[in-house]
């Protein structure tokens, strides 16, 4: 089953759709143990990190598009100065 | 030996496409690498015995997910920037740091017992259903409260605005967007 957890290991980049790979990891890990246990509640937790995600995702890209027309640009680091 | 098989073909596949997904200096194509990924997850599904989820991954993710993921993309995109930037001399540590998370959660799997494959039926969407209604039903109020959440606050940041034609303070005086 290592294979399933080899998608977990993407990072980085596109923000975004690497947090989508990660949980689309997650939800196979989910669905493959309650395979193993038998039961219905693994993948009922599977709708939930389905569900969790999507909203995830509207969220996330309502604050990359409003930062977006902020700045002008996407890059992640050019959010520095909410530091200061 | 037949289901083996497949399932090796798809993970390889996924494979494939996850690292496309990271590795692609386009977005679109990134984001349409990442749709090709979570249809043959739902393909993994339907082998895992869980049609209903391969449903919901089908609907939701392809059908919602990757058509927003494709608006953002255009939306954000300036005209002479083609591709992401990669961080080069981020490379190596993250390599690092994610190969060793994936050994210790590979070695973690293994060294668990599982109980034996259970190469049961499919399991049906009513039982899903009723297992939402009555072991999870707290869960499921509380999902439906941050989707709620959820929507208007997209709604909320999504408002339309000035921000002239400078970069301005993101937020008002009363610390209200």
């Amino acid at each position: 089953m290592g294979i399933y957890g080899v998608l977990t290991r993407r990072n980085a980049i596109a923000l975004l759709l690497s947090a989508e790979l990660m949980i689309n990891a997650v939800t196979i890990n989910l669905v493959t143990f309650s395979r193993f246990s038998g039961g219905v509640t693994g993948q009922v937790f599977a709708v939930f990190t389905i569900a969790l995600t999507v909203a995830e995702v509207v969220v996330g890209l309502a604050i990359v598009i409003l930062f977006f027309r902020w700045r002008r640009e996407i890059a992640v680091d050019s959010g520095n100065e909410f530091r200061h | 030996m037949t289901e083996s098989l497949l399932f090796f073909v798809l993970a390889g596949l996924i494979l494939v496409g996850a690292v496309r997904v990271v590795a692609s200096r386009d977005l679109v194509r990134a984001v349409l690498w990442l749709g090709i990924v979570l249809v043959l997850t739902a393909a993994l599904f339907l082998m895992l015995g869980a049609p209903f989820l391969a449903g919901i991954q089908l609907l939701l993710y392809t059908g919602g997910v990757i058509t927003l993921m494709l608006f953002g993309v255009m939306l954000t995109r300036r005209h002479h920037e083609i591709g992401v930037r990669i961080d080069s001399s981020r490379r190596l540590p993250a390599a690092l740091g994610s190969a060793a998370l994936f050994g210790a959660m590979a070695s973690a799997i293994f060294r668990t017992d599982l109980p034996a494959w259970s190469s049961s039926a499919p399991v049906p969407a009513i039982e899903i259903g009723r297992a939402f209604l009555t072991d999870h039903l707290v869960a499921f109020e509380v999902l439906s409260i941050l989707l709620l959440a959820a929507m208007i606050g997209a709604i909320v940041l999504g408002r339309q605005r000035d921000f002239d034609d400078e970069p301005g303070p993101l937020f008002g005086k009363d610390g209200r967007p």
